[in-house]
Order: C-alpha cells, then structure tokens, then sequence
C-alpha cells in the first residue's frame, strides 16, 4: 500500500476497509459462538440419548446418561486422557445423581434394549432395569416391551392424579386458608375492640371443617393410585421400588425409534413452558418465571413510558435552554450509566421502606396490627420492581423521545402553528405521532434492558420460588404486593445458589436460552409495531 | 419597541395603489424594522396591502421577504432573540395587541411556506387539521371544506380516490398544492405565499396562479416570488426590496413598465439580483 500509484481514480483507504470489517467480523464471531453454545447446551436438556450400562476395570458397574466429557487436569497436553461424566440418578440410592469415570478404565459398554428412563418428582431421574409393574388395581404385571404401553399409561394416570391433588392441595385449600387468615385478622381486631365474636368464630369452625373435608377429600383422592408401583434393578442389581406416584415420565432410552425421541423431546420442551419448577428448580418448568418477567416487563414500560415521554416533551419543548436545563440533560444522561444495583439499593431504601411503609400504614394498618406486622406493601413485589427498572430505564426513553422530538422537521411545526394550532395542540397532534416510532424504538432498548435485568429486582422482590403468580383469577386480579420469580434471577439461583449445582447446569442453558428468545420476541414485537408506524409516518418522496 | 432610528433621507414613502373602487387599507405596515439578534434584517418598511388584493414582494435573495411575511402572522415569534419597532396592524388593530391572541390572529391569516410541509397524516386530515384545531367535529363539514379546498387548491381530481392515504405520498408539486387547501380550509381573511410555485411544473405553476386570481374575490393575498413573470401576472401591487429596505411599491403595472427608482429597473430587467 505504500507504493506510489499512479491510478487516481483508485480507492483511497482500502485498508480501513478491511481493518474496520475485521471488527465486525470479530464481533459477530463473539455473538454466533454465544448462540450456539446456548443454543446446543439449552436444547440437549430435552434430547433423550441413549443409555449405557458402563462396567469399569476396578468392577463397578453404572447405568446412566453421558452429560459431559473432558481432559483430564492430569493428563500431559500432548496425550489428552479423558474423563466422562454419567448422570446415574437415582440419588436416594447413589448419594449422588451425577458420577466421573475415567475413560481409560471402561471395560465394556452395552446399550440393553430394556434401559428404562424414569423422570421423577424427587431424588433426580432414574435409570434401571425394569422387573414388573404394579397397576392401580393392584395387579402385578411382569414387565414385556409390549407391556411398555401400559406402563405408560400408568404414569399418566398417576399425573392425572397429581394434577387433582394440586387443585385441591393448592388451589381449594389455599383459597380457604386465606380466608381463613382474613378471618383471624377480623377475629382478632373484634377481639381487641371488644366487639361480638360469636359471628366470625363461627366463621372460623365452618372454615376449619371445610378445610378437614378437603384433606380428607386429598387423602381420597392419593389413594386411588397408592397400589401402583414399579419394581425394577439398578446397574448394581439392587431392588428398587418406585412409587407411580413419584413417576413424571417414562421412557427405553435405547429401544425406541426417532419419532419417539422426537416427541420425548417436544414432551419435555412442552412441560419446560408451561409447567411449574420441581427439585429445587433444577427440574421441571418455568412458566412462573415467563411469566412474572413478562408481567414484569410489560408493566415497567408502561410506567416507564408516559413519565419518560412527559419528561422529554418538558425538556425538549417547554423548558428555557440554560445553565440548569444543561444541568438536568447532564444528570438524565448520567444516570443512564448508574449500576443498576444502586438502583435496587435506592429501590429497596425507598420504594419499599418509605413508599411501600407508608401505604402499609395508610390503608392497611389493621393487617398490620393484627398479623403480627406482616407488611402487605412494605416488602418487596412486583409494583416496586417494575417502578426501579421504569426508574432504571427512564433515560434511556427521555433521550430517545427528546431525539425524536427534534427530528421531527420544522416547517411541520411551523405549519402547525401556522394554521392556528396552539403549542399543545401541535405537540398532541403533530409532534407525538411524528415521533413515535422514535418514542417506540427508546422503549424497546428499555424493555430489552428490563427484561435482562437481575440485580436490582433480587433487592426488591424476585424470589427463587413463589407459590402464586402475580396475576391470577383471585380478586383482584393483579396482585402488585406478591413477590414473583424471574428468569433472569433463575439463572443466578440455578447457577451459584443450587444444591444439585451438576443437575442444575443443563437448566442454566435451558433458561439463559428462554430468556435470550424471550427478550428477541419482546424486541420483535415492538420493531413490529413500530415499523408500522414508521411505514404510516413515511412517505415516497419528499 | 419604541422608535430609535430617524426616518432617514433614503426611506421612500411609497402611495400604495389603492383604487377608488372604496377598498380600505388591510394591512398596515408602518416604520417597520426586525432584528434577528444583532442582525438587522428590515429596515423601516412602511406599506399598505389594500383589502382584496394580491401584493406581490419581490426582491434578491436575503433582502428579507420572507422576514416580513413571517411577521404578518408573527411566525417569527418562534425565533430566539428577535425585535422589532414600529408597528403593523390588520384591519385597523395592531397585531402586537395584547389583547389579541397570537392563535386566534394566525387562524386569520393563512401560511403557504417556500417549502412545502404536509403532516405525517392522511390527506383528509391535512385539509381538515385547522378546522379540527378549531374544534369542528362534525363529519360533513369537515368533508364539505375538505372538497372545495382541495378543488381550489387545483388537486381534488388528482386525490379524491385517496383522501385517507399518506400525504407524504404525493409528489412534491402535489404537496405544494395540498398545503395550499390547507392553509385556505378554514378561510382565512388573509393568505400569506412565500415561493408557492418554486417547487412545481409550469402546469401546476399556472393552476396555482389561476387559483390566486380566483381567492382574490375572498382573501387578501401577499405573494413572494422570484418569478418577475409571476409576478407581472398575477399581482395587483409590487413591492421591490433590497438589503432589507422596501425601494420601491407601486401598482405592478408601474413597477414593470416605468419603475421610478433605477434599482428596480435594474432588478426587474435582469441586470443584477
Ligand atoms: N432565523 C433566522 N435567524 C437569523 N437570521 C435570519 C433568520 N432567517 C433569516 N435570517 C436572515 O435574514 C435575512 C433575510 O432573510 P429572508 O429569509 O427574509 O430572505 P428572503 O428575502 O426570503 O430570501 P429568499 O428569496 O432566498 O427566500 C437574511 O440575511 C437571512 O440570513
Ligand atoms: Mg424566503
């Protein structure tokens, strides 16, 4: 390049061309490794390999799923040995659900077309070897690869039952202790004011016999399917015996065709979606958690997005450029650079403490006093955290709307003007449609920012495992005071925080991957939506 | 603003050509001069625009036509730092009244800007928006103005199929012509152009001047134009500015066959500008 050229008419720079793709090149590179590597770890979780049972050369035997394997540390870079890690389960047996076994002493691996694959409500999965199954009527049947169809059966049946239970358990009996409990209050509050009892204790008593005739009711319910059972060895041929009731799901890891493993897999996608967490989160699904980050999210930029577009309409259209405006344009921007933990902080000292005691004290000062000073508003929840993050994200759409706002041409303002329109009637008719896809594209960097936040929310009400979701189908509806879960946070509590920390890896990348999609399809929606409008707003030619 | 400068020696105090048909002086302009900060740009102007009539301004580029026009509907409010001294008045009021609303006194004087500047809205919506400003809801009014402002505006033809699709769609001379129903949509008193046809083809230039000739019965209209033939063709009086100072204002046929000063002769033959 740096020998004279005599062909002026040739591109200059031609290096910064290379050298400023490089970059982009690199920077991809970083972004595709990233997805794949979540996309393959996130979605082995459901994939159902085949199952081997390992015989080792110092005599031990181990039927499992292959999770990972790797180097050994010990071994010299040049000869690589390798080491393999089983998933065993079976963890009330083996003490652990997850074993390490050294590459070089594997004897003999077989793949015997009867594995069975059990997915459990405790104790991690189990992989064993069938003998007999124990129906719900209580006959015994010795297990065929024909009679693998009603064992499967079994299971569901035994789900059925769960489901049951859980909308007994759960639903019914958690209806009638909040009652209850509403119930104590006013008990208590008659009672310290002197006032008949008679009416509520009654109250109580028909609530506690409502309460007995639901146990009872579960206890029914459980036994319908107490008979059924399976009977099975594990690779160290001990007996095991495991309740159905305890079973998820059951499948031949090696006897059974593509389509099976297929549907095994959308199966398991289906219950990761929609249903709830099992074993510590580890197993399970995560609907609560899509869920409250939903809720989260959307309920964060609609506060975020009024205060931010009012803000910016101030700034940018009303207030008289000086010293402070610069000052408060300044401070808007810095605060867009805050950690987001000072946020929690600032959340938690005052949204919850002050905010949140003061409303306690205002209209719920009979909870207060009469449930042992449990504060309804005065802990963390879902309306504090979508205020942090509407506080957190609140520069990010006051400067997109400012920008937008300037953007808009003048002679449309003057035109306005011009025709007689006052200065709000040209911001409410004018100036907000023309710039609302810019208005859009600063709520979508809030959502994208909100949607993927952690730290602040675990100061201000993301909980690891919340028993009820932020919306439900109980009065009111939208429950602002209760602590919800988050996929974010889940993340961090699989990650670092998880008992089982090998059973919980695979959910690590299972969830990273939902939130990851989770904050594309929010992304998505809103450059929808704000296409549109750009596509209202934009003419052929000007 | 009170009146520093003398009226000086060069200041031509021009007879505006006012007919004897009982037309009565609408615009009043007298000792006007406006600074954009520090930057004088009219100097003194005093000239009347009878009732009815079509004024053309016509000058070099910079000498500040379209300072004054903005001023006639005090657009130039919107400028930071501005000041002005003498006065101008509309039917006989001044329009630094205080007792008169910059809002109410634009709703009587209509705008078509040097560029054209339709809203990211719907046809319909453009023609209508002053009158919906307004406060005008009923649905067949608003049709019934929203067709003969654009029929006047020469584009109803062009449009009628596709009142409710974007404005930004039309082409650019269309545009003119759309801002130009909009700004006649809630009849004015007067109509202030500013380079109206310096965007548009000789057809369209020649419908526009059509349309000034017939507004005429109506609106009182102050044009500024390059076009020395637009003006010839279309105006009633002429007024000649030149580095912010009005040279010359006389009916158009005086200023175009026997100007009296020689910078106008100048100007209008070609000779420089
Ligand atoms: N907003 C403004 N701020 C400062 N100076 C301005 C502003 N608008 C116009 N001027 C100055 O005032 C003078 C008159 O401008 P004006 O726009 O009235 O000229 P004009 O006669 O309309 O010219 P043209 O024929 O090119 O449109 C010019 O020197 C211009 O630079
Ligand atoms: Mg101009």
């Amino acid at each position: 390049m740096t020998q004279p050229n005599n062909d002026t008419s040739a591109p200059k720079g031609e290096p910064w061309v290379w050298f400023t793709s490089l970059g982009l090149i690199v920077g991809l590179t970083m972004v595709a490794g990233l997805l794949a590597l979540v996309l393959y770890n996130g979605f082995s979780v459901f994939w159902a390999p085949p199952v081997p049972i390992v015989k080792l050369s110092d005599g031990t035997v181990l039927m499992g799923q292959m999770a990972q394997r790797r180097v050994r540390p010990d071994s010299p870079a040049s000869q690589p040995k390798y080491e393999r890690q089983y998933q065993v389960g079976l963890r009330e047996l083996n003490g652990a659900s997850y074993v390490w076994a050294d590459e070089a002493k594997i004897v003999q691996e077989d793949f015997p077309a009867q594995t069975m694959g059990l997915e459990r409500m405790e104790n991690g999965p189990a992989f064993v070897t069938p003998i007999a199954f124990v129906n719900s009527k209580g006959q015994r049947v010795l297990f065929k690869k024909e009679s693998f169809g009603d064992l499967t059966r079994e299971v569901e049946y035994a789900t059925e039952i769960r489901e049951e239970l859980n909308t007994i358990q759960r639903q019914k009996i958690g209806a009638v202790n909040a009652k209850m409990e509403s119930t104590r209050i006013d008990l208590r509050r008659a009672e310290d004011r002197g006032e008949p009892t008679a009416e509520i204790k009654t109250e109580i008593a028909a609530l506690e016999s409502e309460f007995n005739q639901l146990r009872e009711q579960a206890e029914k319910v459980k036994e319908k399917d107490a008979l059924a059972k399976i009977e099975a060895r594990d690779a160290r041929g001990r007996d095991v015996v495991l309740p159905m009731a305890t079973i998820v799901r059951a499948w031949l890891p090696n006897d059974m065709s593509a389509w099976d493993r297929v549907s095994l897999f959308f199966s398991r996608l289906r219950e990761f979606l929609f249903d709830e967490p099992r074993e510590a989160n580890t197993e399970g699904g995560l609907m609560p958690a899509i869920f409250g980050t939903l809720v989260m999210t959307v309920f964060m930029s609609l506060m975020v997005t009024p205060f931010g577009v009012i803000a910016a309409i101030y700034l940018r259209e009303y207030a008289k450029d000086g010293v402070v405006l610069r000052m408060v344009r300044i401070c808007v921007n810095n605060l867009a650079g805050v950690p987001s933990i000072v946020f929690g902080v600032f959340g938690l000292g005052f949204f919850v403490y002050v905010l949140g005691g003061s409303i306690d004290q205002l209209f719920f000062s009979d909870q207060l006093k009469y449930n042992n000073n449990t504060p309804v508003f005065g802990t963390g929840g879902l309306l504090w955290c979508s205020l942090t993050l509407a506080l957190m994200t609140l520069p990010v759409v006051i400067v997109a709307t400012e920008e937008a706002l300037s953007a808009v041409p003048r002679g449309i303002r003057e035109a306005s003007l011009a025709a007689g329109a006052s200065k709000w009637q040209t911001i409410r008719d004018i100036l907000l449609p023309a710039s609302a896809p810019g208005i859009l594209t600063g709520v979508i960097l809030a959502m994208a920012r909100g949607a993927g936040e952690v730290a602040p929310l675990m100061l201000v009400g993301v909980v690891k495992l919340a028993p009820t979701l932020p919306v439900d189908m109980v009065e009111p509806f939208l429950h602002f005071d209760r602590k919800f879960m988050h996929l974010g946070f889940h993340i961090y509590d699989l990650g670092f925080q998880s008992p089982d920390s090998d059973a919980a890896r695979p959910m690590v990348f299972a969830t990273t991957l939902l939130l990851i999609i989770l904050v594309v399809c929010l992304n998505l929606g809103a450059i929808t939506i704000r296409n549109r409008l750009r596509a209202r707003y934009k003419g052929a030619s000007f | 603003m009170s009146t520093t400068m003398n009226p000086s020696a060069s200041r031509i105090k021009v007879q505006p050509a006012t007919e004897s048909e009982g037309r009565k002086d609408y615009i009043r302009i007298q000792d006007f001069g406006f600074w954009y900060g520090a930057k004088k740009a009219l100097d003194a102007i005093t000239l009347d625009v009878p009732e009815r009539r079509v004024v053309a301004f016509i000058g070099p580029s910079g000498c500040g036509k379209s300072t004054l026009l903005r001023n006639l509907n005090r657009m130039n409010d919107l400028v930071d730092g501005i000041r002005h001294e003498g006065d101008i008045q509309i039917s006989g009021r001044s329009i630094y009244d205080p007792g008169i609303e910059v809002i109410s006194l634009r709703r009587r004087v209509g705008m078509v800007f040097q560029k054209s500047n339709p809203f990211p809205k719907s046809i319909y919506d453009n023609v209508v928006y002053a009158l919906r400003i307004m406060g005008v809801t009923d649905r067949a009014v608003l049709d019934e103005a929203c067709e003969t402002s654009l029929r006047k505006a020469a584009l109803w033809d062009e449009v009628k199929d596709r009142l409710n699709d974007s404005a930004l769609g039309l082409s650019g001379g269309q545009m003119q012509r759309l801002c130009i129903a909009r700004a006649i949509a809630n009849r004015p008193e007067i109509l202030l152009m500013d380079e109206p046809c310096s965007a548009l083809d000789p057809i369209a230039t020649g419908k526009i001047e059509e349309l000034i000739h017939e507004l005429k019965a109506q609106f009182t209209i102050v044009i500024v134009t390059h076009s020395m033939q637009q003006a010839a063709r279309v105006s009633d009086n002429t007024a000649f500015f030149y580095l912010g100072k009005l040279i010359e204002y006389d009916t158009t046929e005086k200023i175009f066959m026997n100007p009296s000063q020689a910078q106008t002769e100048a100007y209008i033959s070609g000779r420089f500008g």
